[in-house]
């Protein structure tokens, strides 16, 4: 990860601990609420058109009767060297000097490419216009755009929340530090496995755990320096 | 000099009689075609209104019939240059009554696969935010993107292949001009841009067809291996490949001239014009598609051979799906199609009439197309993360869109053959002065003598 002292930026990380992980969903949840996540249906969902910004994905290990069910949160890992931002011919998605993968809505034409080229599929396109079942139209977030058809959409790592806490840090005078931002999906882990904070500070939890032994990133080998850490599970 | 004459103007009449006269079937062709573009337009507008989602795609098949399309007539148009450029640098004698098949060819299936990358957009109504121009957005396009290079790349193809199918009308749309009345006649005297056949006219034409026609080959080149590197830049298996480049390129001259052959067939047929595409052109189109069917073998082979041995669970995944998974019948129906159709019937001199070659060429224009969707599809279906696998399967608005690139194809065609001569007057009259020279002709005559 390159840093420039003199900018000083948050360079935002997440820890996720498989060891603590119950495959409970509840980030999913929280994320479709939080985001504005549209409900495809159960017709386009069997399509393969669901959208869930975070995902739990399931593994069995063994064969009966010692299967063990594993448990992984997958969501944008905000690579430093993201395969998906050099292949965007309208510069949609770019690397926000806060170390974001940003998104941005108003510029996507729909070419999909991106979406092609991440290792992770994590990006999710609008084939047809949002709509919710009524009574949750009148709950979406206001404070999270609504994406029209045609976009490219993903993890913002809740980049309302960064804002909001980043803020309140420079209203106090002082630096952001851990549990000014909390994503929805870190916010509703009932086992507290998933952490998230500025690794550039030595001090914070996500710098501390990222030099954990079992700490490991998603297809490190692609060379895609992924800002999501995985604290692998111990036996 | 009065036989000459008369041979002139037999020439003239007959190949100029698609222009002059309109039979019933041109009618049935175009009404039959522009019906066909006409279903493909209603199902884009249709697609346009409800959103992309009305298309089979999904995650993580983000690209499937649009982009094999793209490819696929991207690569069709690689016909003219090969048969045109190529053989006029090198000087082959029988590609006179060839080149302007090959270059129309060329035009058209650029234009129709310059349209996908537009067609297939989640908003096609903002294509333009791909061109560089001061906008609100305060944004150059992004310039390491392929989808860019593409964008250059086909705009750069188009307008030299139009240049170059232009500049050797130039003397036949004078000859029509000069044979028609009223309004026909001034159109035809504005586009054949004062055309007087002087000396210095024809060795003025011959030096700018002659530049384009070099120039054209590296253009061509390059804009295939930019289409090859939309793929072969990402990190997807099986795309990542650093041969894909020229194994595109041999793709493309490979369908294209399959695609000359068939057009061919079908103008010979139905303009009559069997004195001058004779059997002997079939024949030396079938040898080139017999050389490009053993290389198209050779690159595939090759590009099989080593993700095979590489052994790397990702590329293993797609190739497995390929070879003996889902997509299996259609992998080997392209190995036939391009390779053991192909092949026996072009090596065999006695199989290689006309008939046989346009058998041959229906096979490899399938054939290559399977080869784009099988390029394209079983890589997307099979990400690296195995809980995200999927499949592809096309809906009716692809396949109405599908079919109405080729209605517009022929519609196009049809057009083409009916404003301007199909095969180069003077390019053939050339031809015969040429033969003729060698038993002891003047060589200022061939330059004159394209009037009646």
């Amino acid at each position: 990860m390159q840093e420039t002292p003199e900018a000083k930026k948050p360079q935002w990380a997440m820890v996720i601990d498989l060891d603590r992980c119950t495959g409970c969903e509840a980030c999913v949840v929280a994320c479709h609420a939080e985001n504005n996540v549209r409900i495809a249906g159960e017709e386009e969902a069997a399509r393969g058109r669901s959208v869930n910004w975070i995902r739990v994905e399931r593994y069995l290990e063994g064969e009966y009767p010692d299967v063990k069910v594993r448990f992984m949160p997958v969501m944008c890992q905000h690579c430093e060297e993201a395969p998906c931002e050099p292949v965007c011919p309208v510069y949609a998605t770019y690397h926000s000097d806060e170390g974001l993968n940003a998104q941005v809505y108003n510029r996507c034409v729909g070419t999909r490419y991106c979406a092609n080229n991440c290792p992770y599929t994590v990006r999710f396109f609008n084939f047809f216009p949002a709509q919710w079942p009524e009574p949750l139209w009148k709950a979406l977030n206001p404070e999270v755009s609504v994406r029209s058809r045609g976009v490219m959409e993903k993890c913002t790592f809740c980049i309302q929340r960064i804002r909001k806490g980043e803020e309140k840090a420079k209203d106090e005078g002082r630096d952001v530090r851990d549990g000014d931002v909390n994503p929805a999906c870190v916010q509703s882990c009932p086992t507290r496995a998933m952490s998230f904070g500025n690794i550039a500070d030595p001090a914070s939890e996500v710098s501390r755990l990222s030099k954990s032994g079992r700490a490991s990133r998603l297809m490190e080998e692609l060379g895609t320096k992924p800002k999501v850490i995985y604290l692998n599970r111990g036996e | 000099m009065s036989k000459d004459h008369a041979s002139n103007a037999d020439i003239n009449s007959q190949l100029l009689r698609p222009v002059m006269k309109t039979g019933k079937g041109w009618y049935l062709t175009v009404t039959v075609s522009g019906l066909v573009l006409l279903a493909a337009i209603l199902s884009f507008a249709y697609q346009v209104y409800r959103g992309i989602g009305v298309w089979g795609l999904n995650r993580p098949v983000f690209w499937a019939f649009d982009i094999t399309n793209f490819v696929f007539w991207i690569g069709i148009s690689h016909a003219g240059t090969l048969i045109s450029a190529i053989l006029r640098v090198t000087g082959a004698e029988w590609r006179r009554p060839v080149t302007r098949c090959a270059e129309a060819i060329t035009v058209f299936a650029l234009m129709i696969g310059a349209m996908f990358p537009i067609v297939h957009l989640g908003r096609p109504w903002l294509f333009y935010w791909l061109a560089p121009y001061p906008n609100s957005r305060g944004l150059w396009p992004n310039y390491r993107s392929p989808l860019l290079w593409d964008f250059f790349a086909i705009n750069t193809y188009l307008l030299g292949s139009l240049i170059y199918l232009y500049l050797p009308l130039i003397p036949d749309l004078a000859l029509v001009r000069d044979k028609t009345k009223g309004l026909r006649h001034r159109i035809y005297s504005a586009a054949s841009l004062g055309w007087r056949g002087t000396q210095l006219q024809w060795k003025r034409l011959e030096k700018a067809v002659g530049v384009m026609a070099v120039v054209i080959i590296p253009v061509a080149v390059s804009v295939h291996t930019i289409v090859s590197w939309d793929f072969a830049m990402t990190i997807r298996p099986m795309w990542h490949s650093t041969m894909f480049g020229p194994y595109f390129v041999a793709g493309a001259i490979f369908s294209g001239i399959a695609a000359l052959i068939i057009a061919m067939a079908i103008i010979r047929k139905v303009f009559h014009l069997e004195t001058f595409l004779k059997p002997i052109h079939f024949n030396n189109l079938g040898l080139l598609l017999l050389t490009m069917s053993l290389l198209w073998f050779y690159f595939t082979f090759a590009e099989y051979l080593t993700t095979y041995y590489g052994n790397e669970p990702a590329e293993k995944a797609v190739f497995q799906s390929k070879v003996s998974g889902a997509y299996s019948p259609l992998f080997w129906a392209m190995i036939a199609c391009c390779f053991f159709i192909p092949v026996p019937i072009l090596a065999i001199k006695k199989l290689r009439t006309i008939a046989g070659t346009v058998i041959a060429s229906v096979g490899v224009v399938i054939g290559m197309w399977l080869e784009r969707f099988l390029i394209i599809v079983p890589t997307l279906a099979q990400p690296r993360m195995p809980f995200n696998w999927g499949s592809y399967r096309p809906t009716w608005v692809e396949i109405v869109i599908t079919a109405g690139t080729f209605g517009y194809f022929v519609l196009l065609y049809a057009i083409f053959t009916k404003v301007f001569p199909i095969v180069a007057v003077w390019e053939y009259k050339e031809g015969l002065t040429v033969s003729s020279q060698e038993h002891g002709a003047p060589e200022a005559q061939r330059l004159v003598a394209h009037g009646d």
